[in-house]
């Protein structure tokens, strides 16, 4: 039936478009494919190893990779014997000659508090031991510590090449010595109220952001050109400006003695003593947020407010509905899209939120990118910091799916 | 906006209601930024409207902190902008080229998972700032490269592709195929239907994007906290602004806010012209 069709050189026309489709696929992939290796090389797999962090502790199995051995036939119901002592000895010894004991004492003293003291005490009187005698005692005898069980047990599961214990710490739990996990005394509980206070600032935010994106949005897709292009530039220019401009400003308008309580004082609101506390305190962050990420909602729904036609109202009222009806009806429902796209646009960027919470923030207003930085600059905590990042991104990537799902990448718009 | 005269008194009373809060919403978007630029002029040492700034006295005002900023030996200002510029220069370059690249693959209908990889490119737009920061930190570290020129550019052009890439694709989303058949069948090859008819067409999407690396690396915080790694030749604007904001609010941080916001003031103005060219180009192209 089907005569089969050449090309004028002879070929099936069918395997020529296959050819052609071919060609075209692989020049597409090929004009894509610097960017994305570039990509993934110098982004995507960093990020993965950095995230591999929050369970490697290869280096420590490594320092002590015997002791590790020989403990793993004790089952930690009494004092080790001396094949473990013993091995423990000479490792620790190499370890001092090699100058690494204070690496394992800082990894230890994640275990068990107290370990960084024990380990240098113990290393600086190594040399006494006697090599005949029973290793326990001895080291009993340098510090009292290797009597209590617990801190051999902290030893043992301090030398696994992996662990996870990071990520209970994440929650504010942790792994007792006899495999429980329980939550960590509450005067020491912290994550956990910063993920939550993360996550209804960012949804604070996002909703604030919304109520008064929507009205000016709408006005700015119902104005003549004229005036909508004047009014948009105090959408676009806070946009445009640099963060930490928009942050300095509202460190000035919010301080105790900033322009704003200058105001409220000179108007008698409040009393010259009486000053607000509008900084270093979740106000402040939840302000300026709010301020700074506004233009990213408003842009999408401006773009899908203005293509909505005047025209739908209209035949809606004429047909004797109310302009709130019609409103709620027909004119709200045509910018789910808008609201879906600038909503998750804001959540995702206020959820990682690091550089306005920590500087209008204060103690009180700071967010989980904060504790993360904190660990990873300061406590130098970095399996604690990788296993937060992991995750937040893990949180922000469903958002992202999410996102992708509802509004598609390819629709995304800016400015 | 004016009412019809039928309307009733209670949507009149709304109407109006909302026109105030409209107005009442962009003046808390734009205030903020216009408070910081009279204070800049302030004479005394003090963030704070003094009273004679109040009473207009021209006493009150001064250029001694625009001086601080440019002469200053204690702020090293001149460096970092020197720095913000040439990191931002070759980074908007990088940046531009590889997404405008990927951007022409990624428009074509035989772009094969154009989903997946379209969210690969896009992601450092999206995965928090700290964590970029923080493992592209750790890469660079391992090549040598952090605390480095090249490495800082690395990282911004890192951080500026998504912006191309998205602004590029809508260009192109909008583009008429018919025009570059039109072309080939003329018997134009294919480099010089690219060069003469899809690069100028879609010149102001390359534009915007290339605006958009730029002010992503010249207002870049977060990653270079890390990749600098307390470096003062690597110094930028943004970081020596957050070491000073860390401490206390000074006068000349307000005249290098007042500077930045000119900057962004001219940013404005040239995306504005852009899109204007752009919707004439269209319109032209269309009929």
């Amino acid at each position: 039936m089907t005569s089969e069709i050449r090309t004028s050189d002879g070929e099936l026309l069918s395997v020529k478009l296959k050819k052609v489709e071919r060609r075209r696929r692989t020049t597409a992939f090929l004009l894509a494919a610097p960017l994305l290796f570039f990509i993934v090389f110098a982004y995507v797999i960093p990020i993965f190893q950095m995230l591999g962090r929050s369970i490697d502790n290869v280096q420590m199995n490594e320092f002590l990779s015997n002791t590790h051995d020989v403990m793993q036939e004790w089952d930690g119901t009494e004092m080790p014997g001396e094949e473990i002592t013993s091995t423990f000895f000479y490792e620790l010894q190499g370890l001092v000659e090699e100058k690494n004991h204070g690496k394992i004492a800082t990894r230890l003293n994640y275990e068990k508090g107290g370990f960084t003291s024990l380990i240098k005490k113990t290393a600086r009187k190594l040399n006494d031991f006697d090599e005949n005698g029973n290793f326990l005692d001895q080291f009993i005898e340098t510090h009292k510590k290797w009597g209590d069980i617990e801190y051999w047990l902290a030893l043992k599961r301090g030398t696994d090449a992996y662990h996870y214990r990071k990520y209970l710490t994440t929650f504010d739990y942790e792994e007792k010595f006899d495999g429980s996990i329980e939550r960590i005394p509450e005067k020491k509980r912290i994550n956990v109220t910063l993920w939550i206070r993360t996550i209804f600032v960012a949804a604070g935010v996002t909703f604030c952001c919304f109520l008064l994106a929507y009205p000016i949005s709408h006005l700015l897709s119902v104005l003549p050109t004229r005036y909508s292009n004047l009014l948009m530039i105090c959408v676009l220019l806070p946009f445009w400006t640099s963060l930490l401009v928009r942050t300095s400003s509202w460190m000035v308008l919010l301080q105790k003695q900033g322009v704003l309580n200058d105001i409220f004082v000179s108007l008698g609101i409040v009393a010259d003593e009486g000053r607000l506390e509008l900084m270093y305190n979740m106000t402040g962050t939840f302000i300026a947020m709010t301020q700074i990420l506004l233009p990213f909602m408003v842009l999408p729904l401006y773009s899908v407010m203005k293509t909505i036609p005047p025209s739908l109202m209209r035949a809606a009222t004429s047909m004797g509905a109310t302009p709130f009806l019609a409103f709620r009806k027909i004119y709200f429902p045509l910018t789910y899209a808008g609201i879906s796209a600038g909503s998750i646009l804001v959540f995702v960027l206020s959820i990682g939120y690091y550089i306005t919470p920590a500087l209008v923030g204060g103690a009180k207003g700071t967010l989980i990118s904060n504790r993360i930085a904190y660990h990873m600059q300061q406590s130098l905590d970095w399996s604690l910091a990788t296993a937060m990042a992991a995750v937040l991104l893990v949180a922000v990537l469903i958002v992202y799916w999410l996102y992708n799902k509802i509004v598609g990448i390819d629709n995304m718009r800016l400015g | 906006m004016a009412l019809p005269k039928y309307t009733e008194t209670r949507y009149r009373v709304w109407h109006y209601s909302y026109l105030v809060i409209c107005t009442a919403v962009f003046f808390f978007l734009i205030a903020p930024l216009f408070v910081i630029i009279p204070l800049s002029f302030n004479a005394e040492q003090y963030i704070h409207f003094s009273d004679g700034m109040l009473a207009l006295q021209p006493e009150a005002f001064s250029l001694r902190w625009y001086e601080d900023m440019v002469y200053g030996t204690k702020n090293p200002w001149g460096i970092a902008a020197r720095n913000s510029v040439y990191y931002a220069f070759f980074a908007t370059i990088g940046a531009t080229v590889l997404g405008t690249v990927a951007a022409l693959g990624l428009s074509s209908r035989y772009m094969p998972y154009k989903q997946l990889i379209m969210s690969i490119l896009i992601s450092p737009m999206i995965i928090p700032l700290i964590i970029s920061g923080s493992a592209i930190f750790f890469s660079l570290a391992k090549l040598g490269l952090a605390a480095s020129f090249p490495g800082i550019v690395i990282a911004h052009i890192i951080l500026g592709t998504p912006f191309v890439v998205i602004t590029v694709t809508a260009t192109l989303s909008g583009f008429d195929d018919s025009i570059t058949r039109a072309a080939s069948s003329l018997g134009s090859t294919p480099t010089n239907t690219f060069f003469k008819i899809t690069l100028p067409l879609i010149t102001p999407g390359i534009i915007s994007g290339a605006l958009f690396a730029f002010v992503t690396s010249f207002d870049e915080i977060v990653v270079i906290l890390f990749v600098a790694g307390g470096d003062r030749n690597l110094t930028t604007i943004p970081l020596q602004m957050w070491t000073g904001l860390r401490e206390q609010l000074s006068p000349t941080i307000m005249a290098v806010a007042t500077c930045l916001i000119v900057l962004s003031t001219l940013i404005l103005i040239v995306t504005e012209l852009l899109r204007r060219r752009s919707e004439r180009i269209r319109g032209i192209s269309a009929q």
